[in-house]
């Protein structure tokens, strides 16, 4: 146990022994933690690991069923804060307290800010009451528009509703409403994650200030290392519901001891260059509850011994200040993020540039142009599109863009208003394209086994049920999950399904519509490999939609780069990535967390 | 609020309107032709279980317009609908608007109890138990609610009769007493046992509303921040109004259908009672003539429904004003 702290000042939370536990077994199984005002510490993980229920145990929110024991203290605050009239008094609270004890906490001592500010906010009461409704007493609307300058919005967004602004805005919003009540410690649950990143770097810019000015102390819950490293003073990493790694940002992410940290960090996909394979960790992350007494990562580690699987490791001191629950902290972990990598360039024999073009045209976009009903702005204004047989191309943007509209119109789901969109191909029907959607979780129906919904995909290619075996091994998964329903899978799992369902018509051309961007990163790097495998093997062509420019680097041999529905620039992935010509694209590439680090 | 004025909005209430009337015009065209679609001889069914004579049959044709083309009858018969005309009563011989209109006040004021005490019981019990979901109050509330939905009016009508009105006698038997309060104590059983029924649905409704409401990210910020738990619910309930209103629009209907049962149950006087008769008797001129004024109550419900988004959900008022 510990109480030291990276600003070596003396702690405005320690929380110690941390469980959460659920009706199936422990979600979180003990953590202490630390934040001095002005520091900021990440909880990195994948789903799953418990670092959302971490923090919301420490505002006492936990959904109905599950339970947190721990204590948390807060100590009193310095005399030397900006609002001497406040109790100063120390808090010592039980976890497992009921609501009523977390009246003194939540607001005035730590605000907990979510990841979606299109769902944080309720959508039928203006910006301005909501951010009112923590203020008591006179002078409220005074303090509104205070609070809405200090997050750089104007004053009228306080009689506007939230479906009226940006996701930005929203978000600029919900920060004021958190911040209302001045609480010492602010939590940030993937306060990022949903916007897009011009924006996502403003939202972090103005957190990152805030803090600065009020002093406050900032747990940030992400999934994404990159962002940690750009934003922590400290680093925790959770697997399974338990504390694997805790340090310094950068001694944990540049010399991580645990190797779950290493393989995470190697699973992130480079943006400066392309990797033949992408690292990835074998197997999948367990259920937290179903850890017996050994390494929880035992599994899936590549230096597991004997000792791993006989007791849970405890964390220990591996360096000053950096701890790790590994019994072979530092002596295995060095080799492992680069033993597996080609950190060279090595497109395959198809993904040549040249090749590429002299391959027969597949498909061609002219001119598209798409405007929905009621909207000011086109969806699509005069785009151009070109892809060669065999060939993989990615179209990049942030939402509003237009990237979708025109994979919807590409496939057919969406007509649009004016421009020619020609396939090349022989193949007629559903062989022509087929589609991949982002959400793994909704594109499956849950009433069919997999197997059903192959089969009904085989049917309609004209193909018989007996290949369903055939399919599912083609994406990686045994026959035998034929007979499951989705629920029984994993993120993962079920977008694999969700390729080889679209690989029954054997069609020429595969949209892959954000395919990867709701999956984990050790997941998502799997699935990128396995397209890049069919690719070589089944000769496929991919038009590829993405907001991750590192994603497009990985997969695609030309990339598109979306703005207004409009495309601003194109080319080869390495020079519209590497050197970049429109404003647009540069001030996308500037956005990306770290990208100066990302070498 | 300014907005509500001028501009889109009354186009809106015009184009809404307008819908509504056209509704009613294909809804009474339906209602005229029910007499043509009834199996059998127009003249016979509008003789309905009187003799039938030749001579009987000639007069029915001759004060009916018989002979007339079809839309020129129901031209004939909308055009009088209108002025509130809808002839005469085949079984009383009387004619048809004052008929209704002096049955009106009965079944208005049976369904309008019962709406209100099932909304003013229904709304609260549903918050109650979304809000303690789990507990043994919501199980209690549950079970109630679902017996209080499958259970028939009219039997928990007998019920109430044989308990209240027959065993302790707590309440009038049957009659419609004089005067506000006496008419109200001789009201009350029959809008309760209308009321169970609408009540219990309400409790669901309003259930299922708040706890969606509830499992929303804005509830568990707007705790993440510090605010109360009151303030919280206000908020919750706000949302939650939306759908519930939705669904009160369409009580309007079920009301009709339940009062039917339970002015017969009650032995009281009112529409529902003179619809039992009518169709009995096969008096088609009334039958007509309520499923009407039933179709005009039904659509104005949902018509006011339609308004009422545009106070309470300001997305839908953003989108009436950019169109």
């Amino acid at each position: 146990m510990t109480t030291s702290t990276a600003t070596g000042r003396a702690p405005l939370l320690a929380v110690r022994d941390l469980r959460v536990t659920s009706a199936a077994g422990a979600v979180v199984a003990g953590l202490d933690l630390t934040v001095a005002p002005g520091e900021t510490v990440a909880i990195v993980g994948e789903s799953g690991s418990g670092k959302s229920m971490t923090v919301k145990a420490l505002t006492g929110l936990l959904p109905e069923g599950v339970r947190a024991t721990g204590r948390m203290n807060l100590p009193a605050r310095d005399p030397g804060r900006a609002d001497p009239e406040r109790g100063p008094a120390g808090l010592e609270i039980d976890l497992a307290a009921p609501g009523g004890a977390w009246r003194e906490v939540r607001g005035s001592r730590i605000a907990l800010l979510l990841q979606d500010p299109f769902t944080s906010l309720s959508p039928v009461h203006r910006c301005g009451e909501q951010i009112g409704w923590a203020i008591s007493g006179a002078g409220r609307g005074e303090r509104v528009a205070r609070l809405l300058a200090e997050v750089g919005l104007p004053a009228e967004v306080a009689g506007k509703y939230p479906f009226q602004l940006s996701g930005g805005m929203r978000q600029r919003v919900a920060i004021a409403a958190g911040l209302a009540a001045d609480p010492d410690l602010l939590i940030a649950d993937e306060p990022t994650t949903a916007l897009d990143v011009t924006t996502q770097h403003e939202v972090l810019e103005l957190i990152a200030r805030l803090q600065r000015e009020r002093d406050m102390g900032l747990i940030l819950i992400t999934h994404d290392l990159r962002l940690a490293r750009s934003r922590a003073d400290r680093v925790m990493v959770m697997y399974a519901g338990r504390l694997v790694e805790e340090g310094p940002t950068a001694r944990v992410l540049d010399a991580p001891a645990h190797p779950y940290t290493a393989r995470l960090a190697a699973c992130d996909p480079p943006l400066t260059h392309r990797l033949a394979v992408l690292p990835t960790i074998p197997g999948s992350v367990p259920r937290p509850w179903s850890v017996g007494a050994e390494c929880a990562f035992a599994e899936r580690c590549a230096f597991v011994t004997d000792a791993c699987r006989t007791a849970e490791p405890l964390l220990a001191e591996v360096a000053d200040d950096h701890r790790a629950a590994c019994l072979r902290a530092g002596t295995a972990v060095p080799p492992v993020p680069t033993a597996s990598v080609s950190p060279t360039p090595s497109p395959g024999e198809t993904r040549d540039g040249d090749a590429a073009t002299a391959s027969p045209l597949l498909l061609s976009v002219e001119g598209a142009a798409k405007r929905f009903p009621g909207s000011a702005v086109p969806a699509l204004d005069g785009v151009d599109l070109e892809i060669a047989a065999g060939e993989a191309v990615a179209v990049v943007g942030e939402s509003g863009s237009g990237k979708t509209t025109l994979a919807r119109c590409v496939v057919g789901l969406e007509q649009a208003d004016a421009g020619r969109i020609t396939f090349h191909g022989s193949a007629t029907g559903a062989r022509r394209v087929q589609i991949v959607f982002q959400d793994p979780y909704s594109a499956l129906n849950p009433g069919l086994t997999i197997g059903t919904s192959l089969a009904e995909a085989l049917r309609a290619a004209g193909r018989p049920k007996s290949e369903v075996g055939e399919l599912l091994e083609l994406v990686g998964l045994p026959a035998a999950y034929a007979r499951r329903r989705p629920r029984a899978l994993s993120g993962g799992e079920r977008q694999r399904v969700a390729i080889a369902r679209a690989l029954a018509p054997r069609a020429d051309l595969l949209v892959c519509d954000e395919s990867v961007s709701a999956l984990d990163v050790s997941v998502q790097a799997q699935v990128l490999n396995l397209l890049a495998d069919l690719r070589r093997r089944l000769g496929l062509t991919l038009l590829f939609i993405t907001h991750d420019l590192a994603v497009a680097r990985q997969i695609a041999d030309r990339v598109y780069v979306m703005h207004h529905g409009r495309v601003v620039e194109s080319g080869p992935v390495d020079s519209v990535l590497g050197a970049p010509a429109h404003e647009y694209t540069q001030r996308l590439l500037a956005s990306i967390p770290a990208a100066d680090q990302a070498d | 609020m300014k907005r509500l004025v001028t501009g889109p909005v009354p186009a809106f209430v015009l184009r809404r309107a307008g819908a509504t009337v056209l509704l009613l015009l294909a809804l009474s065209l339906l209602v005229f032709a029910l007499l043509y679609l009834a199996p059998g001889d127009v003249a016979r069914n509008l003789l309905g279980t009187r003799n039938v004579t030749p001579e009987a049959l000639a007069e029915i044709r001759a004060r009916h317009h018989l002979d007339e083309p079809f839309l020129q009858q129901y031209w004939r018969w909308l055009t009088h609908a209108v002025t509130g005309d809808f002839g005469t009563s085949i079984r009383t011989g009387r004619p048809i608007g004052p008929l209704m209109l002096e049955k009106t006040g009965i079944t208005a004021a049976t369904a309008g109890l019962a709406f209100l005490l099932s909304v003013l019981a229904g709304i609260p019990a549903g918050v109650l138990t979304a809000v303690r979901r789990g507990r043994w109050l919501d199980r209690v509330l549950v079970t109630a609610s679902v017996i209080g939905v499958s259970a028939p009016g009219f039997a928990v009508g007998l019920l109430l009769l044989y308990v209240f009105a027959l065993g302790l006698g707590w309440f009038p038997i049957y009659g419609t007493g004089e005067g506000f309060f006496d008419a109200l104590w001789h009201l009350a059983l029959p809008a309760v046992a209308l009321a169970l029924g609408l009540g219990a649905f309400v409790v669901k409704l309003t259930r299922a509303a708040v706890i969606r409401e509830l499992d929303q990210d804005y509830v568990t910020f707007a705790r993440g921040r510090g605010l109360p738990e009151a303030a919280t619910l206000r908020i919750v309930l706000r949302n939650a109004a939306i759908p519930i209103v939705t669904s009160l629009g369409l009580m309007v209907a079920y009301l009709f259908g339940g009062t039917v049962l339970i002015e017969v149950t009650f032995a009281l006087p009112g529409l529902g009672s003179l619809m039992e008769e009518s169709v009995l008797f096969k008096d088609i001129p009334v039958v007509q003539a309520l499923t009407l004024a039933v179709a005009l109550v039904v659509s104005v419900a949902a018509f006011l429904v339609d308004l009422s988004y545009l106070i309470i959900d300001p997305r839908v008022r953003a989108r009436t004003v950019r169109r």
